[in-house]
């Protein structure tokens, strides 16, 4: 920590130093320095922040908004809190949208949810809700009145230039007419020929909207469009205890229902400096590693289907099922669980857990065979996949990307690993890298993955202690005033959970980070210049789950 | 040779014939036979098609590690017929900003293309509508119109993942033509004619792809590659690449005019099948080897429309395998695939099979 405070003394940038958050170094900036700040501890070696990992917007009351960015280096493997502050009637702080890419698409929902104008961010528009959409909706002083924004029933105006935000408020907006913009925020040109790819669309695995402008069968440009099944979950947990958002993360990305909740229930336990039952911890871990076994199964199918191949898809849901079904004994849900709570899980395993749980993961080696004899080794799969989508170790890091998908770019960046939780330092596996980074290695780090996951699950197995499954908080769960950050390893990623805490019921401010929304920033990077085809095979590689990126 | 024994069709359309020719002036009867025979082939098409989407699904659902259909009728037998009654019934919906005239011609060309197709082909001994002396020049012709209907359809929708699943079909189509063309010239060498009767015939002593040995082989690969392609099936189904255009060409169509497009790329795979066994396998001709006299002999017990329909049906199931099995190819890889290396095979396959005729080193 003091080699970390030598270092950014050399800056030269103006800095005071904020009380440690769990131990994390945190530094105020002022808006007209982070971009010089900025760019010094990205660039300077001995700091070389490279991973842009949270960015939380937060009102502080007071006329006043924050923005609170968390940095990590892969390098250094040291973390690093940057608070910067604006005011509420001039809320300006300068992008740094160049440096790190992941803030591309944070600072627009930080611009979204809290009306922070990022100024010079190319592409200023809402994230989430609707273009003509009134107010800010996380701001503290928002009033969610029906007549300030009423049902619409009338499509969402689009446009096809965006607004740009410069000092003082002097503003690009979109012009009405397009001939009028400059070239600077112009989205698509009217010669483009723009296919609008979703929100309806087979292939965008629920509502996901790629405007695409396409030269032929060639992708020129991918424009995302999220926020269709928005359903303000971040907002909605401001209004509700902290037993009650429990509910809320299973619905985010529902195929990592388990490690979801986990994050949540690990970052209140954390505030409460509540002990967690052992056997709770293992009963954790267990259901985690089948669910990004589920996860990954359910990739593998869509996987195949988005290429056309339709029998792969149903090997794939056909063990998934026997998944779901050891779910069902224990916890009664298939694919949300609610299973996970404060201070431990909801009930003890079912009585046959063990015992079905153990003959599936003998069952399971024995069809992954046939997955790779139908798929894997097929002649035009190859041709497909091998050299398409090419990311970067790089550039994973930059766009935030984690999990699988960034570990087919040989970044290593297992949570498990990194920073273990839970029993993960009790158990034995390898983290599975690739260095090809293309659409072949994304599904084969996945692949792997499945047989790590049964490994670790059959470790869990001989080692489960018996005891209590839960010790009970307080009726009445009330967090110590702060600021709290915890992540897991979910299915495709690092899955997070930032609360900040006024020591009420309520969390005051509570942001997830989201696995999948770094994903599809990088879409538009991975499949410009590919086919059509590609594209979709590109955005199946991926493997995002929208309720996941909308919240 | 052992044909004679064999029961030929002709002798009942002959016998009808002679009824009608008894009963009423010539005119009269030829236009009944004409009505007569169009609304058999109406009928049998419909059948192959409701007997081929059932195939399919009980074909795929083996593949899937599931059932099929199995709720209407025994095994399911009846499920494409409650579901053609249903499609029947449909609301074709009127779309906003459409070339109407073209929109609403669009599935009759690629029906009409197809129904045509289908009339060409020899059942059974004597059991063809017409026997031209072109057939298989024919055949091919009739059976390229149908990429206007979908080009058509694809222009005439006003649906921006129409107009790329036309283009990518006429694209498609107009290259794997050429290897059908090559694949069928191969086999037009080996019998010295175009005439599908006489197709069939020569392959009494023994069929093309055991007389023709190692390029009969290659061009039989060929056809059912490229025959795969015509037809849009998968892995060649990018102009309806679900998982891409929603579902091409045919995105807005509704009712019995989605529907037309649905049974004629059935009945075309069925075509495609077909061909195959009539150009390769001897058509309705029984598996005849040459000195095996009295094992010829039972071949011929079984009747010729058993021996076509098997062979298509084996050549079906091999056309729905390629589909259930393999993933979808990228559009450049499709047309690499047929000009880089399955038109210049053909080429040098058209090759051999004239030398091997010119030298007769045919068996």
């Amino acid at each position: 920590m003091n080699k970390l405070a030598t270092c950014l003394s050399k800056g030269g940038f103006e800095f005071e130093t904020l009380e440690p958050i769990q131990g994390v170094e945190t530094l105020g900036i002022k808006p007209d320095v982070w971009p010089l700040a900025a760019k010094f501890l990205k660039e300077n070696p001995e700091t070389d922040f490279d991973f842009l990992c949270f960015v939380v917007g937060v009102d502080e009351g007071e006329a006043r908004l924050s923005v609170l960015y968390r940095l990590y280096s892969y390098r250094h493997r040291h973390t690093l809190l940057v608070r910067v502050n604006t005011s509420r009637e001039v809320p300006e702080i300068p992008t740094v949208s160049r440096l790190w890419k992941a803030a591309f698409w944070e600072e627009r929902e930080i611009f979204d949810f809290f009306g922070i104008h990022f100024l010079e961010h190319p592409d200023m528009r809402r994230l989430y809700l609707r273009s003509d959409w009134n107010g800010h909706p996380l701001r503290k002083d928002y009033a969610p009145d029906e007549s300030l924004n009423p049902v619409a029933d009338t499509a969402e105006p689009t446009s096809d230039t965006v607004p740009v935000f410069h000092e003082h408020g002097a503003t690009n907006s979109p012009h009405a007419n397009i001939d009028e913009a400059d070239d600077y925020n112009r989205l698509f040109g009217k010669e483009d020929y723009v296919v609008n790819i979703g929100p309806q669309h087979p292939a965008t695995h629920g509502v996901m909207h790629f405007k695409v402008s396409l030269d032929g069968e060639t992708v020129r440009k991918v424009d995302v469009h999220c926020g269709y099944i928005h359903r303000g979950i971040e907002k909605l947990c401001e209004g509700l205890t902290y037993p009650q958002t429990l509910a809320m993360t299973d619905r985010l990305d529902y195929l990592s229902a388990h490690q979801n909740r986990h994050a949540l229930c690990a970052c209140i336990e954390d505030a409460l400096g509540l002990e967690v039952p052992l056997r709770a911890q293992y009963i954790r871990a267990m259901m985690d590693e089948l669910c990004r076994i589920q996860s990954h199964l359910l990739f593998y199918a869509t996987f195949c289907m988005d290429m056309g191949g339709l029998t792969p898809f149903f090997y794939g849901f056909r063990d998934r099922e026997k998944i779901l079904d050891l779910f069902e004994y224990t916890t009664g849900g298939r694919l949300i669980q609610n299973y996970n709570m404060i201070g431990g899980v909801q009930a003890d395993l079912h009585p046959d857990f063990l015992k079905k749980t153990a003959e599936f993961i003998r069952y399971l080696p024995t069809v992954l065979p046939e997955y790779h004899k139908v798929f894997t080794g097929n002649v035009i799969a190859q041709q497909r996949t091998k050299g398409v989508g090419l990311l970067t170790k790089e550039e994973a890091v930059s766009f935030g990307i984690t999990g699988p998908s960034a570990r087919a770019s040989g970044l290593s960046c297992d949570l498990r690993k990194l920073q273990p939780y839970g029993v993960y330092d009790r158990v034995q596996f390898n983290e599975v890298l690739y260095q090809g980074g293309d659409c072949f290695d994304r599904y084969m780090v996945r692949m792997d993955e499945i047989g790590e996951s049964l490994a670790i699950i059959d470790q869990l197995l001989t080692q489960i202690p018996q005891g209590e499954y839960r010790v009970k908080p307080k009726p009445v769960v009330k967090l110590p005033e702060g600021r709290y950050f915890k992540m897991v390893e979910a299915a495709r990623g690092w899955f997070g959970v930032f609360i900040e805490s006024r020591g009420d019921k309520y969390p005051y401010r509570l942001k997830f980070r989201s696995t999948g929304l770094p994903l599809v920033g990088a879409v538009d990077h991975l499949a410009s210049g590919l086919k059509i085809g590609d594209l979709i095979v590109v955005g199946a590689s991926l493997d995002y789950v929208v309720p996941d990126i909308d919240r | 040779m052992t044909n004679s024994k064999m029961f030929d069709f002709a002798s009942i359309t002959g016998a009808i014939d002679n009824f009608l020719r008894s009963y009423c002036s010539d005119e009269l009867s030829f236009f009944i036979e004409c009505v007569l025979v169009g609304l058999a082939v109406l009928v049998a098409y419909a059948v192959v098609a409701l007997c081929m989407i059932l195939a399919e699904r009980k074909v795929c659902a083996a593949f899937q590690c599931r059932l099929g259909p199995n709720r209407v009728g025994p095994w399911g037998l009846f499920q494409t017929v409650a579901d053609m009654v249903k499609i029947l019934t449909k609301e074709i919906m009127e779309i906003n900003h459409v070339d109407r005239f073209l929109y609403n011609l669009a599935p009759f060309i690629v029906i009409i293309a197809s129904v045509v197709a289908f009339g060409c082909l020899p059942f059974a001994k004597g059991m063809q509508v017409i026997d031209f002396n072109v057939g298989v020049f024919f055949l091919m012709a009739v059976s390229s119109i149908g990429i206007v209907g979908i080009l058509l359809a694809g222009w005439s929708s006003n649906n921006k993942f129409s107009v790329i699943g036309a283009m990518r079909s006429g694209a498609q189509i107009i290259s794997y033509e050429l290897s059908i063309g090559l694949s069928l010239l191969t086999v037009v060498l080996l019998s010295g004619t175009m005439q599908l009767s006489e197709i069939v015939e020569a392959q009494s002593e023994l069929w093309f792809i055991f007389k023709g040995h190692i390029p009969a082989l290659i061009a039989f690969v060929i056809y059912l590659i490229a025959g795969t392609a015509e037809t849009n099936r998968g892995p060649f189904d990018l102009p309806e690449a679900e998982s891409e255009l929603t579902a091409g060409f045919h995105t807005e169509y509704s009712g019995m005019h989605f529907g037309f497009y649905y049974v004629a790329e059935f009945v075309n795979a069925f075509i495609v099948a077909a061909m195959a066994a009539t150009l390769f396998l001897g058509g309705w001709m029984p598996l005849h080897i040459p000195g095996w006299e009295s094992f010829n002999a039972v071949m011929d017990y079984i009747p010729s429309l058993f021996w076509f329909l098997g062979k298509t049906a084996v050549l079906v199931f091999v056309l729905m395998w390629f589909k259930w099995t393999f993933p979808r190819l990228r559009i450049d890889q499709l047309l690499t695939l047929e000009w880089r290396y399955l038109m210049p095979l053909g080429l040098l396959n058209l090759l051999m099979m004239t030398l091997l005729v010119a030298y007769g080193w045919t068996f």
